[in-house]
C-alpha cells in the first residue's frame, strides 16, 4: 500500500482537470473496488480525486425525449429502489439487488459499477503472473483453477470474467454512457464500452486516459412487462455470478416480437448475440425456443478444464430466465431460480 | 494531515488524519470506539458495518476524509441509553451469536435495513442481510431477532 494525496473535485470539469494534471491519479466515488485494489497493492494511485460532491451527476431524471437518465455519482442502491427505476426497469433494478451486498450497494456508485476490475483470482495474486496486471507476464488461469473464468470471447491472453451484474441489464436495455474529457464529450453504446481482452486485457473498456462518466442514459422500452434476471453462484447471495442472464421480452400473446438475452459471469463483457435475438423473433416464447437461441449464443463457447460446466449451465440458464420472464412476479430475492 | 470533522453518536470531533486512514481505523484508533470490528478488512465480512447518514455502509473500504461532516452511528450508539435497542434485546432473545465477532455489524445492519424500509418479508431479511457473515453460523438466530422486531413480529 502506497500513501497518496486526497484532492475533492467540485464540479465535473475541475475533476477532469484534477485527474489530467496531476500524476498516476485516479477517481473515487464509492471506493468499493479502488480501496480493495489499494489495499492488495494492485493500483497505486499518487492521488485520489473525490468525485462524490459532483451536483450534477447526482440525479436521476426524465430526459425530454423521454429517456431515462441515471447520474454517474447516484449510488446503486438509490437507483434501484428509485421508483422511475423498480416501475420501469424492474430488469435494472432486480439486476442491482442481486449484486455485492446491501452494504456496498449503499456505497458503489451508477459510475463505479462500469469500472469495476476483474475478481480472477491471477489477478488479485501479485506473486503470479497476468496478462491484465502486467501485459506480457503471462496467464495462470488457462492452465490453472479456472472455474470462475470465461467461456467466450476468451483470447491467448486473458480468460477473466467482468464481474458486474447491474451491467448486464444496461446491456440488455441498450443502455448509452456519457463521458467527458479533455477533449470534450461523447457517448459510447453500451456494446462498445467493455471491450473482449484480445492481446490487450489491461483494457477492460474503451474509455480514454483522463475521461470521467458523467452518466447513464436508458432507452424508453424497459421491457417492464416480461423480464427476469438470474444469477447462478455458489451461494445464494453476496457473490459473484458463475452465470448470470438477463432477459428482456417484448410479446404478442405467446409470441415474440423482440428479445434481448445478455450473460454475465461468461465473457470480458456484457455478452449478447444478435443472432439469437433475430432468431427469436416471431417464434413462441417457449423452451424450445429458448434452447435453440442458447444454442446460437453457446455455439463457440470454450471451457479450460475447471469452466466446462459454464456451457451447459449457461444453456439451462437461458431457458430457464427465458420462462421466468414470462411470469415476472415469481422472481424470488437474489435472482434466485424460480418458476 | 486533513482536517475531518466526525459527528459519531452525536458527538462531534474533528480529527486531523492522513488520507489514507479508513473510517474503520479512524473510529477504532483515532475515537478509541473499538466496538466497530475489523475481520477481513476488504469488504466481503461485513464486521465493520455502521450507519452513515441514515445509510449502513462498510467502514474498511471507505476512507475517513471522505465522510467529513457526516453523522455516524456505531454499535456504541445503538443503545438508548442504559436501555437497550429493541434489536440488540432481541439478539439475546434468540441467541442470534456465539463468538460475537460479528455481532456489532449485524446489529448495525440490521438497524440500518430496518430503516431503510425495503425488507418486508423473511426472504427478504435473509437477502439483504447477506453482507454479514456470521462464522458460528447463528444465521437463524439472527433472522429470527430481526423479525421479532420488524413490525412488532406481527408480520408473520
Amino acid at each position: 500500500m502506497n500513501n497518496f494525496e486526497f484532492k475533492q473535485a467540485t464540479d465535473t470539469r475541475d475533476a477532469i482537470d484534477l485527474i489530467n494534471h496531476l500524476p498516476e491519479a485516479a477517481f473515487v466515488a464509492g471506493g468499493t473496488n479502488i480501496i480493495d485494489l489499494w489495499k492488495y497493492n494492485l493500483t497505486n494511485p499518487s492521488s485520489l480525486v473525490d468525485i462524490n460532491h459532483l451536483h450534477e451527476n447526482a440525479e436521476i431524471s426524465i430526459l425530454e425525449n423521454g429517456n431515462i437518465r441515471l447520474g454517474a455519482a447516484v449510488k446503486n442502491a438509490d437507483t434501484a429502489y428509485h421508483p422511475l427505476i423498480a416501475q420501469k426497469y424492474p430488469l435494472l433494478s432486480k439486476a442491482i439487488l442481486a449484486g455485492a451486498s446491501a452494504q456496498i450497494r449503499n456505497m458503489a456508485s451508477n459510475g463505479g459499477n462500469l469500472l469495476q476490475r476483474t475478481r480472477c483470482y491471477y489477478f488479485y495474486d501479485p506473486d503470479v503472473p497476468c496478462n491484465k496486471r502486467k501485459p506480457g507476464s503471462g496467464c495462470p488461469a488457462k492452465d490453472g483453477y479456472n472455474r470462475m473464468h470465461a467461456i467466450l470471447g476468451t483470447s491467448e491472453a486473458c480468460i477473466a470474467v467482468f464481474p458486474s451484474d447491474m451491467c448486464i441489464a444496461l446491456a440488455a436495455l441498450e443502455a448509452t454512457v456519457n463521458v467527458s474529457g479533455p477533449n470534450g464529450d461523447r457517448n459510447i453504446p453500451f456494446s462498445q464500452f467493455h471491450r473482449l481482452p484480445g492481446d490487450r486485457p489491461d483494457l477492460d473498456n474503451t474509455l480514454d486516459d483522463g475521461e470521467i462518466i458523467t452518466s447513464i442514459d436508458l432507452p424508453e422500452e424497459g421491457f417492464a412487462d416480461h423480464y427476469s434476471y438470474l444469477k447462478l453462484r455458489d451461494r445464494h447471495s453476496y457473490a459473484f455470478a458463475l452465470v448470470s442472464v438477463a432477459t428482456a421480452l417484448k410479446l404478442n400473446g405467446n409470441m415474440i416480437e423482440s428479445a434481448r438475452i445478455a450473460l454475465g459471469g461468461v465473457a470480458h463483457k456484457p455478452w449478447r448475440s444478435v443472432e439469437a435475438e433475430e432468431f427469436l423473433k416471431d417464434k413462441e416464447a417457449n423452451a424450445e425456443n429458448f434452447s435453440a437461441a442458447a444454442d446460437i449464443i453457446l455455439r463457440d463457447a470454450k471451457g479450460f478444464g475447471y469452466n466446462d460446466f459454464k456451457i451447459e449451465l449457461s444453456k439451462k440458464a437461458i431457458i430457464r430466465n427465458g420462462l421466468m420472464a414470462l411470469n415476472p412476479a415469481s422472481q424470488l430475492p437474489g435472482a434466485q431460480p424460480s418458476a | 494531515m486533513t482536517k475531518t470533522t466526525l459527528t459519531v453518536n452525536q458527538q462531534r470531533y474533528e480529527l486531523n488524519l492522513l488520507p489514507w486512514v479508513s473510517l474503520l481505523d479512524a473510529l477504532r484508533e483515532h475515537l478509541k470506539l473499538t466496538g466497530t470490528k475489523k475481520g477481513c478488512d476488504h469488504g466481503q465480512c461485513g464486521a465493520c458495518t455502521i450507519i452513515c447518514d441514515g445509510k449502513r455502509i462498510i467502514s474498511c473500504l471507505t476512507l475517513a476524509v471522505m465522510k467529513n461532516d457526516s453523522e455516524i452511528t456505531t454499535i456504541e450508539g445503538i443503545a438508548g441509553g442504559e436501555s437497550l435497542h429493541p434489536i440488540q434485546q432481541a439478539f439475546i432473545d434468540h441467541d442470534a451469536f456465539q463468538c460475537g465477532y460479528c455481532t456489532p455489524g449485524q446489529i448495525c445492519s440490521a438497524v440500518g435495513m430496518l430503516q431503510e424500509g425495503h425488507a418486508h418479508t423473511r426472504e427478504e431479511v435473509q437477502e439483504l442481510m447477506s453482507g454479514n457473515l456470521c462464522r458460528c453460523g447463528a444465521n437463524i438466530g439472527i433472522i429470527d431477532a430481526i423479525m421479532q422486531v420488524k413490525d412488532g413480529g406481527n408480520h408473520e
